[in-house]
Parts: structure tokens; sequence; C-alpha cells
């Protein structure tokens, strides 16, 4: 039912899906998300909207593989279909013309801000867009985010690819360059965001980061995706994803997330010796 | 005649076993059992154990069927006004319904109503009875229903019944609701609940899982755009509490239906055959008092903890869960930690819980639902040491089809205000009921407002044919 229609490789470990959705696509905003299961006894694993289509039915996913789970949703190809496919789950990015919009992306983070940066475009802001990843072969979106962005810096940990340095940089050098800056939109690793966050907070520069706590249904109903956001808990599948990035604690968010670490780790052992000698718990 | 004062004792498996397995513990009665325990009913004329259930079986007359051996007859009788008999006879909180009122409460124990309708609707289901009734002819009109627990599924099955076009939407991948992510395997297999769902298919329900209402659609969206003639909203109480204290979101803390969807949706009990993780350590305490919190902690059993404490502010007497649950939780080891209300979660340098920090309290005056209010004992504090933390003290209305849908009425809680009798709203054409306009409430009542809803809907609709003609 829920059709891969497109698959690529934009670089080690990284991959899209166009999915046939045309409910979703219908309803999709930028900031929005979808929970998919691939098979029978597989976990429920939420991803952003990258992109959706309208006219073609079809919504596109960029996920990382990191862990069991990932990994075997890569090994899945044109024409095979998911089990599970629910969305768009979460509220949309609040998009109006804000006057300059910083939209700031790290590593797979780049593929959710990129809606929201052609939102943004579209909406008459300047767009300022700060993209950045470990290296030049993982940096994913560049044409993308060039072709919706008025300006686009690029930074990458060994300056492979634009400057050295981390997305932070070109943030703090347009600030001390008295840049006016209505808006910043942060998307990628916890500490990135944590650290623009850091950044725009002395001149109190609205910054609004989209978190990726763990989570079950994505409804609201097992508040285990609660984020504290200014001394208050939020679920983050409803209330969220996207907060206000001066009020989140994001310590609290980085313990949740290990919290099944050990247990993540039995799970891809499992899996690899299980599949080698025919998989028993999957059926692809 | 003599009768025997007592039940006939329900076949269980043995407590040690049972607490490390997830298989049912009651085991239903025989048919030798069954006759017995039908034959201690008196069948009453004045029958006052019919006022205590809500959706009014003939409880005399189903338990003479079963006397009599005339299972179908039984079956039949019962299934007039209730269409989840294998459910309510296992869930049903019968010591506060029908069997409260049982004239052999006076002498001795009541008659087994829940067992016996348990009995009678495992036995129409062994014999390969489908849950389907032949649907009428269809009238043309189409109903959306949203949400597939007890509400919404006996609201889809009266309907179709009644020849109309029904679609429920649901927003997880199983159909069935509380009955399915919620309650236990080993209190109600999931076979059961399915029978039921494969019933409603069968009659021509359309299901369709993994759409969520207020995201997929709205409820204007399938009014105004999908053709719906009219809309029933069954969404429950699934919004989790918690306590507000310090420390809530140290790792290990868990909201009851987080643990229990993990366990029973996600099938958790199976990890690593299944992806999806469940933290359950070697000390576990429960925070509440009701049938949620019984069922997190003999899950938090069955899933190998060694030491599981039901924390609960009030006494023994006080407790809401059902009866059997608590008796069960009892021989199954549960340690009951009563007079004691949480504080504060401690946690370490990781962000693990580490221990429950408690006060004891004390019985004061009864407070406005009647129960004695209990009072802090200043000074009485003291840490139970624990590795999992679940809070079960209350779920609320999840507010996402409230919020999107325009002219819905709610109350100060977010509940949705319908019409008791009818299920109507302040929206022309679209009617709620369980849990998600009582509170959390049970499975009869959700399915008794469900069924009212359907009635209400076909007589709406069926004036609007009338108006149309
Ligand atoms: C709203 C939201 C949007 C996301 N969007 C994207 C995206 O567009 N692209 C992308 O690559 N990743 C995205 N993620 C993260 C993605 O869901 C996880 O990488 C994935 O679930 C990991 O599963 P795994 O089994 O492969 O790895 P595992 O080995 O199980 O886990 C690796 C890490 O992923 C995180 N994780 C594990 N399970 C979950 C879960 N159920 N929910 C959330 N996080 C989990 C944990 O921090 C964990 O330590 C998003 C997460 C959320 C909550
Ligand atoms: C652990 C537990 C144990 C219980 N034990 C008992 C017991 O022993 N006896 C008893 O009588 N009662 C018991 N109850 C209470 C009983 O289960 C509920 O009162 C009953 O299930 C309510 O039925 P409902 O149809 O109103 O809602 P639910 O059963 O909650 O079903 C609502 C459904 O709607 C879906 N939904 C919600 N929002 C949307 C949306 N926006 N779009 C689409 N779908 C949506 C949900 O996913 C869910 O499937 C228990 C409850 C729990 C949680
Ligand atoms: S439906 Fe529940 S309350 Fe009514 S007779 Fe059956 S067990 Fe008793
Ligand atoms: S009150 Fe008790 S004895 Fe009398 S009819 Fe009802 S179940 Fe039978
Ligand atoms: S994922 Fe369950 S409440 Fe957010």
């Amino acid at each position: 039912m829920y059709k891969i229609l497109l698959k690529q490789e934009l670089a080690p470990n990284v991959k899209l899906f166009k999915m046939q959705a045309p409910l979703i696509a219908k309803k999709a905003q930028p900031g929005q998300f979808v929970i998919l299961r691939i098979d029978e006894d597989g976990e429920r694993v939420p991803l952003t909207i990258a992109d959706f289509d309208r006219e073609e039915g079809s919504i596109t996913l960029i996920f990382q593989e990191v862990g069991a789970s990932t990994k075997l949703l890569g090994t899945l190809n044109e024409g095979d279909s998911l089990l599970d496919l629910v969305g768009p789950l979460g509220k949309p990015t609040h998009i109006e013309n804000f006057g300059t919009v910083v939209c700031v992306g790290g590593g797979i983070g780049i593929a959710p801000v990129y809606p929201i940066a052609r939102g943004m475009k579209a909406a008459g802001n300047e767009v300022i867009s700060i993209i950045g990843a470990r290296n030049k072969e993982i940096l994913i979106y560049e044409e993308e985010m060039t072709a919706v962005s008025d300006t686009l810096h690029i930074a990458t940990d060994d300056g492979s690819k634009g400057i050295k340095g981390f997305v932070t940089d070109p943030l703090k050098q347009m600030i001390a360059e008295g840049k006016k800056i209505d808006l910043v939109v942060a998307i990628g690793p916890v500490i990135m965001m944590r650290n623009v966050a850091e950044v725009t907070r002395p001149y109190q520069i609205p910054t609004v980061v989209s978190l990726n706590p763990i989570m079950v249904d994505g409804t609201g109903m097992c508040g285990g995706c609660r984020v504290s956001v200014g001394e208050e808990n939020k679920f983050a599948c409803v209330d969220g994803p996207e907060f206000d990035a001066h009020k989140v604690d994001f310590a609290g968010l980085v313990a949740r997330q290990r919290m099944y670490i050990p247990k993540e780790k039995q799970y891809a052992e499992h899996c690899a010796s299980t599949r080698e000698g025919g998989c028993k718990c999957h059926s692809h | 005649m003599s009768l025997s004062l007592k039940k006939n004792a329900m076949p269980e498996q043995d407590p040690k076993v049972r607490a490390r397995n997830f298989d049912e513990v009651a085991l239903g009665y025989e048919a030798e059992l069954a006759q017995a325990e039908a034959s201690r009913c008196l069948n009453c004329k004045a029958a006052p154990c019919r006022k205590g259930c809500p959706v009014d079986v003939d409880i005399p007359a189903f338990i003479k069927h079963i006397k009599e051996g005339d299972m179908e007859a039984a079956i039949a009788n019962i299934k007039e006004v209730n269409g989840l008999p294998a459910i309510c006879g296992r869930v049903c909180p019968q010591e506060d319904q029908c069997e409260k009122f049982c004239v052999l409460t006076k002498r001795g124990e009541a008659v087994g109503i829940g067992r016996l309708e348990r009995y009678a609707a495992d036995y129409a289901r062994q014999q390969g009875e489908s849950a389907a009734t032949a649907a009428a002819a269809a009238v043309g009109q189409k109903v959306a229903v949203i949400g597939s627990g007890p509400a919404g599924l006996s609201a889809a099955g009266e309907l179709a019944k009644k020849g109309y076009a029904v679609t429920i939407f649901e927003a997880l991948h199983l159909p069935g609701g509380v009955l399915m992510y919620g309650i236990p395997e080993f209190r109600l297999p999931k076979e059961i609940v399915q029978a039921e769902i494969d019933g409603l298919r069968q009659m021509g329900v359309t299901i369709e899982v993994n759409a969520v209402i207020g995201r997929t659609f709205t409820v204007d969206e399938l009014i105004e755009e999908e053709g719906f003639d009219a809309v029933f909203i069954g969404t429950g109480a699934g919004l989790p509490h918690f306590m507000h204290i310090p420390g809530e979101n140290f790792n290990g803390v868990y909201s009851a239906n987080e643990f229990l969807t993990r366990c029973n949706l996600m099938k958790a009990y199976r990890f690593p055959d299944t992806g999806t993780p469940i933290h359950v350590g070697k000390k576990v305490a429960v925070v509440g008092g009701g049938n949620v919190a019984m069922d997190a902690a003999r899950t938090a059993l069955r899933l190998g903890a060694e030491e599981v404490h039901i924390v609960y502010r009030r006494s023994e007497t006080e407790l809401p869960a059902r009866l059997e649950e608590i008796h069960h939780a009892k021989e199954e080891g549960i340690i009951f930690t009563l007079l004691t209300a949480p504080v504060e979660v401690q946690g370490n340098q990781e962000g693990w819980v580490t221990g429950l920090k408690c006060i004891r309290m004390e019985l004061g005056e009864p407070d406005a639902s009647g129960r004695r209010r209990p009072v802090e004992i200043p000074g009485s504090e003291f840490v139970l040491p624990t590795d999992t933390v679940i809070i079960a003290i209350g779920q609320g209305p999840n507010p996402l089809v409230q919020s999107t849908t325009k002219g819905l009425e709610t109350n100060k809680k977010g509940n949705i205000v319908a019409d008791p009798e009818t299920g109507a709203t302040s929206k022309p054409g679209v009617f709620a009921g369980g849990d998600i306009v009582t509170g959390a409430a049970t499975v009869i009542l959700a399915m008794g407002a469900g069924k009212k809803a359907a009635a209400a809907i076909d007589a709406y609709l069926s004036g609007k044919r009338a108006g149309q003609a």
C-alpha cells in the first residue's frame, strides 16, 4: 500500500525514499513528520517529511542508517512497500513574512530544513541558509538549498567544502556584522541546536528548533516523547516537534534519547545474527 | 434446593506460574461448572441484577438458557443488547454493576454473572459462530467512526447492521483501542478482540488504520469533502496524566500508557524478536490504584521484575480497580504500599531513576468524591528504592479532534459535550460517546454509548432520507 516510488543514495548511509502516500501528501506542511513500520515485528520509526508533491501524491523521506530499523529500511528497494505509514504528524512550522530568516541545517537535519526554507522564501522572507556536515561526502541537499535561499553558507568540520568549522560560525559572524535577523530555524544534532540557541540567546533572536525524542505512537497517547520546555513538560509529537530553542532543556533531551542504547545494540546484534541464518524476525 | 453461598471458583493458572507468562489467568468455566453456577440463580422476577448493568442484559433469561443447556438462545439473548460479551464478561467491574445488586449478596456471594456471560460468549466463539450479523439492505448513506475502541466498534456494528456504509478511522496501526493497546493479553486475549474486529469487517465495515483525524483528515473534511453523512467520535481518554513532581523525566519513568503500549501493541515482551524495547529493571513502583495500575504492575512482573509495588495514596477499600484484579495481583506477589503518595522521583548522574521519595498518608474527612481524603503525615517521608516508576494516575481527553473541529463544544476538562441519551454534540451530524465524553470510565459504558449514538444517528439519517424523498 505504501509503495517506495524512488530510492536514492544521497551520501554513505543516507538514503532518500519517495513514498506513494496521497493522503499524507495532500496535507503535509513543512515541519511535520510521519511514523512508519517496515513489517509486523518492526518498531514505529518517526521521520520528517523532507518534501511533498501533492499532485503526484508522494512524500520524500530522508534517513540516516543509524541502527537496526533504519538499516533494514535501507535494504528496501523501489517497488517495495512499507507495512504502515501514518501522518502528517506534529504541528507545522509557523511560516509568515518575518523579514530575514536564517535556516540552519546540520547533517541529516538539512533535509527537514529544506521545506521550511522553501516555505519561508515563498512567504517573502529573505532566506539565509547555513548548512553543514562533517565533510563534503556526507553533505546533502546543497543544490536544493541553493535554489530556495538568497544566500547559502556551507561549513564542514574538515573544510572539504565551504568554511572549515561549524554552522554556528557564519551565524556568529552575521550577528557580529550587525545583520538584522528576525528568526533562526535550526535542525540537526542536538548539540548543534543547543549551540545555535546559545549563539542567539544573548541577542534575543527568536530561535526555533525541531526536537526528536524517542517516540512510540506519535499521537499524544504515551507521553514517551515528553521534553521539558520552559519548566513545562511538552509532548513533542503533538505540541511540537518545533519549540522555542531558548526554553528547551537540551541536556534532558539527550539523556532521554540515550535510554535504550544497550537494547538497541542488542536488537542490532540479534537481527544481524538471525538474518545470516535466514532472518526469523523480519520477513524481508 | 440447597444453595451454595459461594460462587463456583474460576479455574485459574497457578499464581507462581502465571506471574511469569502472558497467557490468560482465568481459564473459564467448563460446562459442568457453568451449569452449577447457573443453577445458583433464583431467576428473580424483579431481577435487581439488571439495574446494575449499564446496557440492561436480561440476566435471568440468559442464565436460564445456560441452565437448560440452550447455549444458542443464551448468546442470542445477551447479544441483543451487548455486542461484546466475551469482553464484558472478562473486564466489567461486576462487583460494582450487575453482581452488586444480585439478591444472593444478602446471604453470600452473587451469581457469577460475568463468568457466565463469558462462558456463553466463549462457547459461541468456539462453535465457530462468526461475530457477523447479516446487514440490512444498503441505505446509501455513509457514516465515519473515529476511533476503534469499544465505543467506536459498537457504533460501527450497530450502524452496519442497519445498512449504513461505515468507515472506522483509527490512528494506530491496529484497531481495538484500549482493548488492544492497554488491557494485557493475560486478562483479555487479543484473539477475542480480533474476532470482534474480523466480524465487523465481514459485515462490510471498512477500517482505515494509520488515519489520525485532525491530521490526515479533519471532521469537517470528512463531512464536506469525503461525503460522510454523519460522524461518530469515540477517541477515548488517551492522554496520560503525570504527577508534576520533580524528576518525572528521568529514564525509567513511564506513563502506564507507554509501558502497556510498548508491551501490548508493540509486543516488547518478545524483544529482541520484535524491534520495540522496554525497560523493566528489578524493582518497580507503580503509582495509582485502578485497573491501569494493576495491569502495569502485573505486566512488569511478567517481564521479569523481582519486586513490584503498587503505591496508592488511599487505603485498600478505596482501590478503584476490579476486585478480581486486586486479588490476582496479590496472589502473584505484587506488594501493596498503601496510604503512600510520591513526592519526588530521584535519579542519578546518567539520568536514570534510582528511587521514589514518598510520604505516608492518613485518611481524613470525606472529599467531593465521597471518599475520605488522604492527608500527609508530616515528617513521614521515606525513599522507595526503584529502577522503574510507572505512573498510572489517570488519563484525560486527547485534544486533537476537538481543537481541529469547528463548532464542537467541550467542557472544562476538554471532554466533548454530548447528550447522554443520543450522543448528539453541538455540531449537527456529529455524535460522540465513550471515554472522550465521560472521561476514563469502563468498556461497557463506552459500548453502551456507541450503541445509543448509533440509534440516534440512524434516526437523524432516516430523517435526512425522508427529507430528500
Ligand atoms: C519527529 C522526528 C523526526 C525525525 N526525522 C528524521 C529524519 O528525517 N531522518 C532521520 O534519519 N532520522 C529522523 N529521526 C530519527 C529517527 O527516528 C531515528 O534515527 C530512528 O528511529 C532510529 O532507529 P534505528 O532502529 O535505526 O536505530 P536505533 O539503534 O534503535 O536508535 C538510534 C538512536 O535513534 C533514536 N531513536 C531510536 N528509536 C527511536 C524512536 N522510536 N523515535 C525516535 N528516535 C528514536 C535514539 O536516540 C537512539 O539512540 C526523527 C525522529 C523524530 C522523533
Ligand atoms: C490499562 C487499562 C485497563 C482497563 N481495564 C478496564 C477493565 O478492566 N474494565 C473496564 O470496564 N474498563 C477498563 N478500562 C477502561 C476502558 O478500557 C475504557 O473505558 C474504554 O476502552 C473506553 O472506550 P472508548 O471506545 O471510549 O475509547 P478507547 O478504548 O480509548 O479507544 C479510542 C480509540 O480512538 C483512537 N483515536 C484517538 N484519537 C484519534 C484520532 N484523532 N483519530 C483516529 N483515532 C483516534 C485511539 O487510538 C483508540 O484506538 C481500562 C483502561 C486501561 C487503559
Ligand atoms: S455487560 Fe457487564 S454489567 Fe452487564 S451483565 Fe454483563 S458483566 Fe454484568
Ligand atoms: S438477582 Fe441474582 S439470583 Fe436474582 S436473577 Fe439476578 S442473578 Fe439471578
Ligand atoms: S510519542 Fe507518544 S505521546 Fe508523543
